[in-house]
């Protein structure tokens, strides 16, 4: 590992590999907020004609030359996605596809003119269909470096801007901020996002390292200032993990990789992110059902001393179970027992099991009928 | 006569095209209508990983049990996005983005690490090499025919089969989910039955066309047929008869500039697209242009009749009922004021008596309509 990390081609690849996916991840985070996941994918798939359409005109495989290319048509694709939702019946989904088919369709057709001119640097073309890490240079990382402090300028700036018209546009609409250019500058960004991390992971597979990041963050945060660090921070460390694990074992394209481990990581906040991940609201559940148990319990038993005019009224299991409609688990009439609530009596000359209301239980289930009729629930 | 049909390979390439064309129109229909133009692209995508796994287990590529293998992950790829939007952890959108890179992703990396040497590249499942049916022929009542075009024309007819089968129950399904569930129509067997076929026609044309531009076989014609009418069968029968044009001009196009077959009849269904988008009758941008001009013209006209009947009979008629009165107090341009000057005298409305613009008889019933209703509109 040490000697992998000493080479200088590693280093470079693992630098670029964080920088593009950290800058994925901050600008994804946007595109999830805003339920435009899936643009990112038809505006990756757009930027393939650009692709050939920088090399052409620079006549080599410029990068300067093919990233400029690839925004082109990526906020071209999106400017024809605005015309075909405004201007017409079709939804979303339909223009995104349309968009996203057509334009890659052309990039084949560009990419297939390109190679038939034969000229041997064409070569590196395909590299864009699914990425490829290694080929990032030195020099490279300057102009993936300076996109990134743009991207992350131009956010700083219009932060509370951004924020609003993530999260409520009617309101940002009212409050009179220019809407539109603003949902257009944040487009900007992810076309930005997609040309620079086209190197990493290709069109194809752009669209995860945009959302898997977000959609991984979104479980840990409220904040959204805590949501797009942390999506950046993903992103980097999927983007560093894949360049190390591609270079470690040979025959492994960056890019696949790079895509599991954000998948893997979206898969583990959505198990265990508090308050929101699946076992977390598992686990709530339980406790809310075992809390409901206890109270009717409790409700039931004071029901039945009431009904009895006797406080310490030994109701039988039979009891308790027509009451409930089912029998209450044992380890939650043993809990009740354990805190003092209810105590565990004989009634000869009957052999089965009875519990009777404590003192404490009693105050404990007065409590509790307060606070349900406070809340204005059925108990 | 016959043999020379299956021995010309321009004939079995566009035939093929055809196939994949008519079928995938033919389900992309009720796709696009249902708004599931999206899952169409998660689903060619992930059929990588179906295809390499079952290679992994069974070691064939191509035949029935490929098929089922690659409908069944498209099935998995739609089940798993749902589940992930049920959970309501992340929204639909960002599911789709998360699923189909991640089984791509998998595919990929099983391709590279298990089936280095064997025949599938994953440019290959992508991009699709039409001009390449012939390498894989087999006998048919002494006719050497590719094995792509005799699956593809079984796949057309069990899509056939199907849409006319159950014609009422998809149209239904497609327009009104909850009048079909209330009648038993099952729009959830329904749904998955035709994500089923879609993932069946994918597998069968990816060797054809490519994954992705398999995707603008089912997205734009149908969308494009969508345009151009509302009735459904005509839809259908539009939407099929542009994707065979799509095949044969893109044919021809490909052959002339030497460049991806697939891609340019791709790109063919785009440029159908783009000309309906504008030039559609009614719902075209030049219609809606028109119309809005239109409109808007006839609005000045009776502006213009209305500005006449307030000021003609009074002393200040001379002033106000000439054209540069439009121009100075309406604060028309002259352009403007001409042309609904213009159109008022198209339609018999005004004359030009000594040097003023005077009502007509029908100009001055139009001004009575205009205030005779909001007169009625005050009391």
């Amino acid at each position: 590992m040490a000697e992998l990390l000493s080479s200088g081609i590693v280093q470079t690849v693992l630098m670029g590999a964080a920088l593009l996916g950290a800058i994925s991840g901050m600008l994804g985070a946007f595109a999830v907020l805003r339920r435009q996941s899936l643009l990112g994918d038809a505006l990756a798939h757009a930027a393939l004609p650009g692709v050939c359409l920088g090399f052409l005109i620079a006549g080599a495989r410029d990068l300067g030359a093919i990233m400029a290319g690839a925004f082109f048509t990526g906020a071209l694709a999106a400017l024809v996605m605005m015309l075909i939702t405004r201007r017409t019946a079709l939804k979303t989904d339909a223009a995104l596809g349309i968009v996203l088919s057509v334009f890659f369709a052309m990039g084949i057709v560009l990419l297939t003119h390109v190679q038939g001119q034969g000229r041997t640097a064409s070569a590196g073309l395909e590299t864009f269909l699914f990425g490829q890490a290694a080929a990032i240079l030195r020099a490279d990382l300057w102009i993936m470096g300076g996109v990134g402090l743009a991207a992350l300028g131009v956010v700083l700036a219009l932060w509370k801007e951004f924020k609003l018209v993530s999260f409520d546009p009617d309101f940002a609409r009212a409050n009179g901020l220019p809407v539109l250019p603003l949902e257009a500058a944040l487009t900007v960004l992810v076309a930005l996002a997609i040309v620079v991390g086209l190197q990493l992971v290709g069109v194809v597979l752009m669209v995860a390292l945009l959302i898997a990041p977000a959609a991984a963050a979104r479980q840990w945060t409220r904040s959204l200032g805590a949501m797009v660090a942390l999506s950046a921070l993903i992103g980097a460390a999927s983007g560093a993990g894949g360049a190390l694990v591609s270079a470690a074992q040979r025959g492994l394209a960056t890019g696949p990789v790079v895509v599991l481990i954000a998948t893997g990581v979206v898969l583990i906040s959505l198990a265990i992110a508090p308050e929101r991940g699946l076992l977390w609201q598992a686990l709530a559940a339980r406790r809310a059902r075992a809390r409901i148990s206890d109270r009717r319990v409790l409700a039931t038993l004071q029901g039945l001393a009431a009904a009895h005019d006797d406080t310490h009224y030994p109701a039988e299991r039979g009891m308790l179970k027509t009451a409930l409609g089912a029998m209450p688990r044992s380890t939650r009439l043993e809990g009740l027992e354990a805190r003092g609530l209810i105590r565990s009596v004989t009634h000869p000359p009957e052999t089965t099991p009875h519990w009777e209301l404590t003192s404490a239980g009693h105050r404990e289930a007065d409590r509790l009928a307060r606070k349900t009729r406070a809340e204005g629930q059925d108990p | 006569m016959i043999a020379a049909f299956f021995d010309s390979i321009p004939a079995m390439i566009l035939l093929t095209g055809a196939l994949v064309g008519s079928s995938a129109a033919l389900l992309g229909s009720f796709l696009v209508l249902r708004g599931n133009s999206m899952l169409t692209d998660a689903i060619s995508h992930s059929i990588v990983f179906g295809i390499i796994l079952v290679w992994l287990l069974t070691r064939e590529i191509a035949g029935p049990v490929q098929v089922i293998g690659a409908a069944l992950t498209g099935i998995l790829t739609v089940v798993l996005t749902e589940l992930l939007a049920r959970s309501k952890l992340v929204r639909m959108d960002a599911a789709i983005g998360l699923v189909f890179p991640a089984l791509f992703a998998a595919g990929v990396l099983l391709i590279s690490l298990h089936a280095r040497d064997v025949h599938i590249h994953v440019e290959s499942v992508l991009l699709g090499e039409i001009g390449f049916v012939w390498l894989n022929t087999v006998t048919l009542g002494g006719h050497v025919i590719p094995v792509s075009v005799v699956t593809l024309a079984i796949v057309l007819a069990v899509n056939l089969g199907f849409v006319l089968a159950f014609w009422k129950e998809l149209k239904l399904a497609s327009f009104d989910p909850g009048l079909a569930a209330a009648l038993g129509f099952l729009p959830g067997a329904l749904h998955y039955a035709l994500l089923s076929l879609t993932s069946i026609t994918a597998v069968a044309s990816f060797e054809a066309v490519g994954a992705v531009l398999f995707i603008a076989f089912v997205i734009v014609p149908p969308a494009t047929a969508y345009l151009l009418t509302r009735r459904l069968w005509l839809m259908v029968l539009i939407a099929i008869a542009l994707a065979l044009a799509a095949c044969v001009a893109g044919y021809l196009l490909a052959e002339r500039l030497d460049v991806s077959i697939g891609g340019m009849m791709a790109s063919m269904t785009g440029v159908w697209f783009a000309l309906a988008l504008l030039f559609a009758p009614e719902r075209g941008l030049v219609a809606q242009a028109l119309s809005a001009r239109s409109a808007r013209l006839d609005h000045d006209c009776r502006a213009l009749v209305a500005h006449l009947f307030t000021h003609q009979a009074t002393d200040r008629a001379a002033e106000e009922n000439t054209r540069s009165a439009l121009n100075t107090h309406l604060r028309w341009s002259e352009a403007r004021a001409d042309a609904a000057i213009l159109r008022a005298h198209d339609r018999d409305l005004i004359e030009r008596r000594d040097g003023l613009l005077t009502l007509r008889p029908k100009g001055s019933a139009v001004a009575e309509a205009i205030f005779g209703r909001r007169e009625s509109a005050g009391r």
